[in-house]
């Protein structure tokens, strides 16, 4: 779980997540997904607003990050985010079926990558490679 | 009708949906997230679907009637609306948006207004069907009985 002090210090050792998705049905599963597992988590309908919430000194263990949105896509989101220096965990979550667009996604710096629907054996297996 | 033939007619009701492919494997998962501290997660979410699928079903209607069809907004509209199907499991609307955001992609009218009209048919029968499958529940609920998984 998430050690102590790594993210200044807070007191709980649970783990938080961010969830990145312009879809509504999605964020609230994707909430219900998490809160299963014990994760505390925000949800953000863009990624604008997901740099915006890391701009503002907030960060997370863990941030799903959906690839197609309006304002701000997940593949520009996760660019700006590994150039702030976040660290944090980012898989990234898509319908997306063809190679080169994964790829581009996952160049941009995900961690890890699972295709839509998310269901609990695939954010397990996420939350496993954050702890392996 | 008793506590055991409202609890078997459920069961039925439910196999025969995923059977001719209304339903698929992920409506299943959404059941699995539902617990005693969120005992109505599958309704509120499929509730919030309806919500959000008709809003953009007239939302693609309009679209559609519009003198300049803007179909990079068609199919925002349609991702949106396969996306959440997708995600509740609704199988049949969501292989129907697929079909629709190629029409688009073809900036075909025709297709797209029948698509459009297909996509609604089928909404609305998986509407109808989940609707019935709640009530189902409700009445198993009220006669003290427990919802088979």
């Amino acid at each position: 779980m998430a050690a102590q002090g790594r993210h200044g210090g807070k007191e709980s050792n649970k783990m938080t997540a961010l969830v990145v998705d312009d879809n509504t049905v999605n964020r609230m599963i994707h909430h219900r997904l998490l809160d299963n597992l014990g994760i505390e988590n925000v949800a953000v309908v863009n990624g604008k607003e997901a740099v915006d919430i890391h701009c503002s000194g907030k960060t997370f263990d863990l941030i799903l990050m959906d690839m197609d949105m309006p304002v701000m896509n997940g593949i520009e989101a996760t660019r700006q985010l590994r150039e702030m220096g976040i660290r944090s965990m980012i898989a990234g979550v898509s319908t997306r079926s063809m190679e080169r667009e994964i790829r581009e996604f996952i160049e941009a710096g995900l961690d890890d990558y699972q295709e839509k629907p998310l269901t609990m054996s695939k954010l397990i297996s996420i939350i496993h490679k954050i702890n392996g | 009708m008793d506590l055991v033939q409202l609890q078997r007619q459920l069961v039925d009701y439910r196999t025969s949906l995923y059977h001719e492919g209304f339903l698929d494997e992920q409506f299943t998962q959404l059941q699995e997230l539902q617990d005693e501290n969120n005992p109505d997660f599958v309704v509120e979410v499929v509730s919030l679907y309806f919500e959000d699928s008709e809003r953009l079903l007239n939302e693609l209607s309009k679209a559609l009637e519009q003198q300049i069809i803007d179909f990079k907004r068609i199919d925002a509209h349609v991702h949106q609306l396969k996306g959440s199907s997708s995600s509740i499991g609704a199988q049949r609307v969501q292989k129907l948006c697929i079909v629709f955001r190629n029409y688009c992609e073809a900036q075909n009218v025709e297709g797209c207004l029948k698509c459009l009209q297909q996509v609604k048919h089928e909404y609305s029968i998986v509407k109808t069907k989940l609707e019935s499958m709640f009530q189902l529940e409700r009445q198993i609920l009220n006669a003290g009985g427990s919802v088979p998984v």
